[in-house]
């Protein structure tokens, strides 16, 4: 243990805060009109559009099959072109987004398919408008479950953050690596893994509480 | 001020085509109450969902309040359809939204303004009884209140058809009868006009004033159900009234089903029989039903006497227009 040791910490900490919460901020913009549109261009949906349903929907699989180290090189160009570099902390934001958006389409859209067909029939049948019903009775219906899979992309996003490092990032896991693996400085590991640790943590228990402040279906089931 | 035009829809199921209504034509008047009446598959839900065009019908024609609703584009169809309510059988609220604002949802919806919306809110569910539950949410509510709620936020724009899709199946006996009884005064306080569907008869019989009975399908009969009731060879008749059980005794006189509706129903024919003719009358079976504000009843009696007084009684019996069938002998 050496005074380095919080310094290194603290600076990391924040990087890794900086990635992830500007990832988050713009998976959550992209993801959830990405994730509406998979549920309302499919077929039975509000705006049936089953080619456009289709192309989302193989985008989406691409993208989420693509194992995050191989994605962050493979679009090193889009980096370049956004930022006008491909290292360093803010160059790594844009594999993360990118990564992040197809999962958090995938999440949106589990989300409103639970919500009961019942309501968007009863929606349908007092004369709402599409936007109506995706504003005021698919989102707000599903905002439990929404907040839930946001924690759930959130720390995922936490996770690719630490990957990120390896194309000088930097954060916790960058740290971790360079100190705590290569250098074998145990503390600095111990360290990285139990801030993580913590913010992963405040992440589930933030997602958590928001969730049942949201939650008004209550204990009983709402039929 | 409902009516539906040789309607059929027709679901194509992995290749094969299932008819689920075929060939309907049903006339509901304004201010009715009118019940189709089926058993779960008979298509009741199907048609309801058509009548607001939930289900696109395949062939045929619907029109409410004069509105020839297959005709209307999008947008027409919406304001169209914002004034014809909806209830349901799981009431679909907001679990989301308080019940204020459920009830709120299709004033929104209708364009209110928000001082009009808070009044009109307050005004339903006093009408419904459930002021101090503006606040709750529906979770927190019994299946009685709930169905309620959903009243409430049909009736908020004052469509002038209400739909109800088996409003009280999920409902206990005792529920059923006070949601049913706020049915019955909304229709005569407020000239809704009510087109419901249902598989239960005692539905039919506390609130509808028509009936159609659906098959397969198929609409087999239709008119007022008191007169449907009155007649021994209808379907209604048969569902309400099952069929005596054969007889594991010998008839003690002469054995005859006797149907008594409206007039007869008011009157002590029995008494009459046996002071104007000696002709005395054992009941056998028989059940009496109240149907809305009348009675209707159907009694397996033997009846009792010299040969030529019991048929002096039959033959007035007839003469009063009384629908009798006599058992067959053996």
């Amino acid at each position: 243990m050496d005074s380095q040791l919080p310094r290194l910490l603290g600076v990391a900490t924040g990087e890794t805060l900086y990635m992830t919460s500007v990832a988050a901020v713009l998976v959550l913009l992209a993801g959830l009109p990405l994730g509406v549109l998979l549920v309302v261009t499919d077929r039975g949906g509000l705006w049936e559009r089953p080619a456009l349903n289709r192309v989302l929907g193989t985008l989406v699989n691409v993208g989420r099959s693509v194992p995050f180290i191989i994605l962050m090189v493979a679009i090193v160009p889009l980096t370049r072109l956004l930022v006008g570099t491909t290292i360093g902390t803010t160059a790594a934001i844009v594999p993360l987004v990118v990564a992040a958006i197809p999962f958090m389409g995938r999440v949106v859209e589990q989300s409103l398919r639970e919500v009961d067909a019942g309501l968007v029939e009863a929606a349908i049948a007092m004369g709402s408008t599409h936007r109506r019903i995706v504003f005021q009775v698919l989102i707000p219906e599903a905002l439990p479950s929404l907040v839930r899979g946001t924690a759930l992309v959130i720390i995922s996003l936490l996770g690719y953050s630490a990957m990120a490092g390896a194309v000088g990032g930097g954060g916790l896991g960058d740290l971790a690596v360079k100190y705590g693996y290569m250098r074998f400085r145990t503390d600095v590991m111990l360290g990285c893994l139990v801030v993580l640790l913590v913010l992963v943590q405040l992440v589930q228990w933030l997602g958590d509480a928001l969730a049942s402040r949201f939650d008004h279906t209550g204990a009983r089931s709402s039929r | 001020m409902i009516a539906f035009r040789g309607v059929s829809k027709v679901y194509t199921a992995s290749g094969r085509e299932v008819a689920a209504l075929r060939n309907v034509s049903l006339r509901v008047e304004a201010g009715e109450i009118h019940g189709v009446l089926g058993q779960s598959g008979a298509g009741k839900s199907t048609l309801i969902r058509c009548a607001n065009l939930l289900e696109r019908p395949t062939e045929g024609s619907v029109s409410v309040d004069g509105q020839d609703l297959l005709a209307l584009n999008p947008e027409a169809l919406r304001k169209a359809r914002q004034g014809i309510g909806m209830i349901f059988q799981h009431f679909n609220l907001f679990g989301s939204k308080t019940v204020a604002a459920n009830v709120a949802y299709p004033l929104e919806v209708a364009g209110a303004p928000r001082e009009a919306i808070r009044e009109r809110v307050e005004e339903l569910l006093s009408l419904v009884g459930l002021s101090d539950k503006a606040q709750a949410y529906p979770s927190q509510l019994s299946g009685g209140q709930k169905q309620r709620v959903g009243i409430a936020r049909a009736l908020a724009p004052r469509p002038r058809v209400l739909l109800s899709d088996e409003a009280t199946s999920a409902l206990d006996p005792e529920t059923t009868r006070s949601v049913l009884g706020l049915l019955r005064d909304i229709n005569q306080k407020l000239g809704v006009t009510l087109l419901l569907i249902t598989h239960q008869m005692d539905v039919v019989k506390a609130i509808c004033d028509s009936v159609s009975v659906l098959e397969r399908g198929r609409l087999v009969e239709q008119g007022k159900v008191t007169e449907l009731l009155a007649h021994p060879s209808t379907r209604l008749h048969q569902l309400c009234f099952p069929a005596f059980a054969p007889p594991t005794d010998a008839p003690s006189g002469r054995r005859v089903a006797l149907t008594l509706a409206g007039e007869h129903a008011r009157r002590p024919l029995l008494g009459t029989l046996a002071r104007q003719f000696d002709v005395d009358a054992l009941l056998v079976e028989g059940a009496m039903e109240r149907v809305g504000n009348t009675r209707v009843g159907r009694l397996l009696v033997d009846l009792q006497g010299s040969a030529d007084a019991v048929s002096q009684a039959l033959a007035y019996l007839r003469e009063q227009g009384l629908t009798l069938e006599e058992a067959a002998h053996g």
